[in-house]
């Protein structure tokens, strides 16, 4: 699997999910600019957590209008698969990759823990590693998770079944329907609150998001 | 405000407004041979100021141990460092924010953080961890939660987008802070030992470089806020309070570990209390050069800015540094890379003098030398504190129902849960925190070795006030106590010493005996002192805070997977306690919050007996026999039984020994150089802990789902985590709806 994470001014989530990557698939990403225009060839391209641009104007607004958010668009457009975790789920938004928008937490606080998730999709190349309906814990870290989208939108989304994973009676930001992640039309794009690549090592505290890389690893091979 | 600095006639009150006694002005006209003009007045009273003079506390600071053969810096530099194997170094600093998070607490805790952070940076380490210790008001006071809601955010706000791990701290509430909350923060980097970089500027002719952001007209006279005292006009003060910029201050971590990987640095300083007065001022005497700035040079976010206000500006996210001639392009390359402010605005000299030109008139000129070692150092008057009388046992008598004594004090407001705090904190961002905030030390993995860092902050307020020497030895040994129960080898300390008005003889007393007892714990416990900060004056309207040391310690664990934790891991382990218990209740939780009384002598530590006991513990815990491990604290033996059963969801019989101590006094006392353990085989245990003369005790296993104490209590897990996590969610949310 040959895999890039983007690092935009102000994103703090770079190299763990490199550690991540290369711990799963047994070769380091590459690291790529935000202020480059192309992309090299790759499988996945990685969105990671942070503050990009301070959260300036709005979260994640800013980030989509990078140089390499073009390139990002047009790897989607070509099936590519890219994994949007918590600052880059708010990116992916902003820049039409996914619908909807995140907004402030329902408690108007930033939120580090575990939470309760389930699994509501096997079939994309980031959930085959996951049982239907599996329950996991995974540790979230925003001020801004709370997933909005129209309730047309979001019919559709559950119609196709592109929510990825809901919280399990432990919504930590007051998200429409419980959604914690969803996927594209094509299944290629997976925009997440919480953070898989703090749950794939044992010393931090639980292996839950380890399957996400597994199965990446497996399927884009 | 563009005022010509030149045309002022200083008169007494001006010199007054900036701080000086008339003495300290007499010293300030006989360094320069002349009267200064106002910027020259200004640099002089920020320099001299007690943030930045240590002017009241420097003679005693000297008698504190600094020393180890780990040490590779000590205080004197933006931050301490200790080495701690294979080519890494550990670098790491307290400081106070108290003023200026008492009158915009959001602001003011989080520059706190933001300006610790760039201590450790400056030194070429990338930070890996935050630390706090807070201390606020009276629960119910009518500000208390308005500023804990308001620091909580600041300090999540700015370690959060900075992307370092807010890891552990401590909090506590108290009336004696009601008028001037405690906001300590601290950070511990990670540096190369032969990539660390220091503050003493070299090599005349030497570029003078400002990075970062552009100056504005904010926190001027920060410094001098710092060392005053509170009055219901404080206020007023909030334009002296500086605004805070994460975001760039990540960008210019970046920039700076940058550039750090080539060879362009000679020095580097970060600006902080005193901005470029400061900054400046110490690389040139650091290195014994003379320095010149050009202040049309410097960035400014305002226009017409006087000399006067360049120089004291507190705007945040700045650094100074001095680069080897032709390695200008190399560093303004690296900064626009980050979309980071570059700008060369002076060089060094060979005069010794430090120079300020703006529209190219000579707008001030101060000897170097004078302005850093003239500094007043006052050997202030002191009262020793007086000692308690031993609280009589008639006064600690046994509570009606110790069940419900139990649930008060996890459930009160020092003993409850501090998840709604440490929540608000990414504490797990750079994804190497291997031991989360609620335990005895947070751990954190050296990236990408076998290697920890346990850190812990602590102090016992209400000991310090009772006993200042023995509320000092507390403080160090309850540190070492802490890094110990994880597993590692405590290192080596900083400390934010918060005190009242230094003029008044028992504030400066109770300062004296602190540093005594500091002093004694650090000698005993090989735990020296290698950086720090004091924070004086940290009254209102004439009411002193409780002295409050607070310590931040940091220690070792070589091989982190050899680490316990707190929680119960199992059902049938059985649990010892280790050290001696005469059931001490002078000044303990138990007698502040069950019997309402603050009364008699602190608990005694006897240093000898904390070292022994720690070094068998830490070797049981290493040798993977002891299975869990805590310190006992406040609420002694009773709370932390309970902490560990709430931790691992499971319950304990304890039977208490045969014994002199009363059994309340057994449960609640707070007796020092104490722990429990959790271990598969006591026999082993026992006899390890014999053969070095320390004393062990089984107590019972665990086990079940509640917490039993034959004879005394029996509550259900659930009900204790019911009550210790309710309080401060349940409180916050009063004032959220009030």
């Amino acid at each position: 699997m040959k895999s890039a994470v983007i690092v935009f001014p102000g994103s703090n989530c770079d190299r763990d999910a490199a550690v991540a990557l290369h711990q799963a698939s047994g070769k380091p990403p590459a690291m790529v600019w935000h202020g480059d225009s192309d992309l090299p060839e790759l499988d996945l391209v990685v969105l990671p957590g942070g503050f990009s641009y301070g959260d300036y104007l709005r979260v994640g607004a800013i980030a989509a209008l990078s140089p390499i958010m073009a390139a990002v668009v047009r790897h989607a457009e070509r099936g590519g698969a890219v994994f949007a975790i918590c600052n880059g789920f708010q990116m992916a938004c902003e820049a039409g990759l996914l619908p909807g928008v995140l907004m402030n937490n329902a408690a108007g606080k930033y939120v580090c823990r575990h939470v309760a998730m389930r699994v509501e999709d096997t079939q994309s190349p980031f959930t085959t590693g996951y049982q239907a309906a599996q329950r996991i814990s995974i540790p979230v870290a925003h001020h801004d998770g709370n997933y909005f989208a129209d309730d047309a939108t979001l019919d559709r989304l559950e119609g196709e079944g592109l929510v990825a994973f809901r919280y399990d009676n432990d919504n930590p930001n007051g998200s429409c329907r419980d959604i914690a992640g969803i996927l594209s039309a094509n299944r290629r794009v997976l925009g997440m609150m919480p953070h898989p690549e703090r749950a794939a090592d044992p010393d931090l505290g639980g292996t839950d998001g380890a399957a996400m890389f597994r199965s990446l690893v497996e399927t884009l091979a | 405000m563009s005022t010509d600095p030149d045309s002022i006639e200083i008169t007494p009150e001006i010199v007054a407004e900036h701080g000086l006694t008339v003495e300290e002005y007499d010293r300030v006209k006989s360094a320069l041979g002349r009267e200064p003009n106002l910027t020259e007045l200004g640099i002089f009273s920020v320099m001299w100021s007690e943030h930045c003079s240590y002017k009241s506390s420097r003679v005693w600071l000297k008698t504190l141990p600094t020393e180890a053969p780990w040490v590779i810096c000590g205080p004197g530099e933006n931050a301490g460092i200790i080495d701690i194997g294979d080519g890494d170094a550990a670098i790491f600093k307290m400081e106070s924010h108290n003023h200026p998070s008492f009158i915009e607490p959001y602001q003011g805790a989080a520059t706190g953080v933001g300006g610790i952070m760039r201590d450790v940076f400056t030194m070429g380490a990338r930070p890996v961890a935050n630390m706090n210790a807070l201390r606020f008001g009276a629960p119910d006071h009518q500000k208390t939660r308005q500023l804990v809601s308001g620091v909580v955010a600041g300090i999540g706000g700015y370690g959060n987008c900075m992307g370092v791990p807010t890891v552990g701290g401590e909090v506590n509430f108290d009336p004696a802070y009601n008028g001037n909350i405690l906001v300590n923060a601290m950070c511990v980097g990670l540096a190369k030992t032969d990539r660390i970089f220091y503050s003493a500027a070299a090599g005349i002719g030497n570029p003078v470089v400002y990075v970062g952001s552009r100056t504005g007209r904010d926190g001027i006279h920060g410094a001098t806020m710092a060392s005053a005292e509170f009055d219901d006009q404080s206020e007023e003060k909030r334009p002296t309070v500086q605004v805070g910029d994460p975001f760039t201050e990540k960008l210019l971590l970046e920039a700076c570990l940058e550039l750090m990987a080539t060879d362009a640095i000679v020095a580097i300083q970060d600006m902080g209390a005193a901005g470029l007065t400061c900054s400046s001022v110490e690389m040139a005497d650091k290195g014994g050069v003379g320095l010149e700035l050009d202040l049309d040079k410097v960035p400014q976010r305002e226009t017409n800015m006087s000399a006067y206000e360049i120089m004291l500006s507190e705007s945040q996210e700045r650094m100074l540094m001095v680069l080897e001639p032709g390695q200008e392009d190399v560093a303004r390359a690296i900064f626009a890379k980050w979309g980071v402010e570059f700008a060369i605005v002076g060089h060094l000299t060979d005069t010794g003098r430090f120079t300020l030109k703006q529209g190219g008139r000579t707008v001030g000129d101060i000897p170097v030398r004078p302005l850093v070692d003239d500094a007043p150092a006052y050997e202030r008057p002191w009262q020793q504190t007086e000692r308690r009388a031993p609280l009589a046992a008639a006064d600690a008598p046994a509570p009606n129902d110790m069940a419900d004594a139990l649930m008060r004090l996890v459930g009160g407001f020092d003993g409850c849960s501090r998840r709604w705090i440490w929540e608000q904190y990414d504490h797990m961002v750079m994804a190497d925190t291997i031991a989360w905030p609620g335990g005895d030390a947070a751990l954190v993995r050296v990236h990408g070795t076998k290697k920890a860092l346990a850190i812990s902050t602590d102090v016992t307020p209400r000991y310090c006030f009772a006993d200042p020497v023995e509320g000092g030895r507390q403080a160090v040994a309850e540190c070492w106590r802490n890094i110990t129960a994880v597993g590692a080898t405590p290192m080596a300390i900083t400390d934010c010493l918060n005190f009242g008005n230094p003029e008044r003889p028992e504030i400066m007393g109770q300062f004296v005996g602190c540093i005594e007892g500091m002093r004694e714990a650090c000698e005993t416990l090989q735990f020296p002192v290698i950086s720090g900060n004091v924070s004086l004056y940290n009254e209102t309207n004439g009411v002193g805070i409780l002295p409050t040391p607070a310590i931040g310690g940091v220690g070792l664990l070589k091989d982190a997977s050899q680490r316990v934790g707190v929680a119960f891991p199992e059902a049938g382990q059985t649990i010892v306690l280790l050290g001696e218990t005469y059931g001490h209740l002078g000044q303990s939780l138990y007698l502040r919050d069950i019997l309402t009384r603050a009364e008699g002598p602190p608990p005694p530590v006897d240093l000898a007996q904390e070292r022994r006991n720690g070094d068998v513990v830490r070797g049981m815990i290493r040798s993977g026999l002891a299975t869990a491990c805590h310190d006992l604290s406040d609420g002694g033996l009773a709370v932390a039984l309970a902490e560990m059963a709430m931790a691992g969801g499971i319950g304990a019989r304890i039977d208490l020994p045969e014994s002199d101590v009363a059994p309340h006094a057994f449960l609640f006392g707070e007796d020092q150089a104490r722990y429990l353990v959790t271990v598969t085989n006591p026999d082993v245990i026992l006899a390890m802990a014999e053969a070095s003369g320390v004393k062990a005790t089984v107590l019972g296993e665990t086990g079940g789902t509640e917490l039993t104490v034959s004879g005394c209590l029996t509550i259900s897990v659930a009900e204790l985590r019911d009550v210790h996590e309710r309080t401060l969610p349940e409180h916050m949310a009063a004032a959220a709806a009030s």
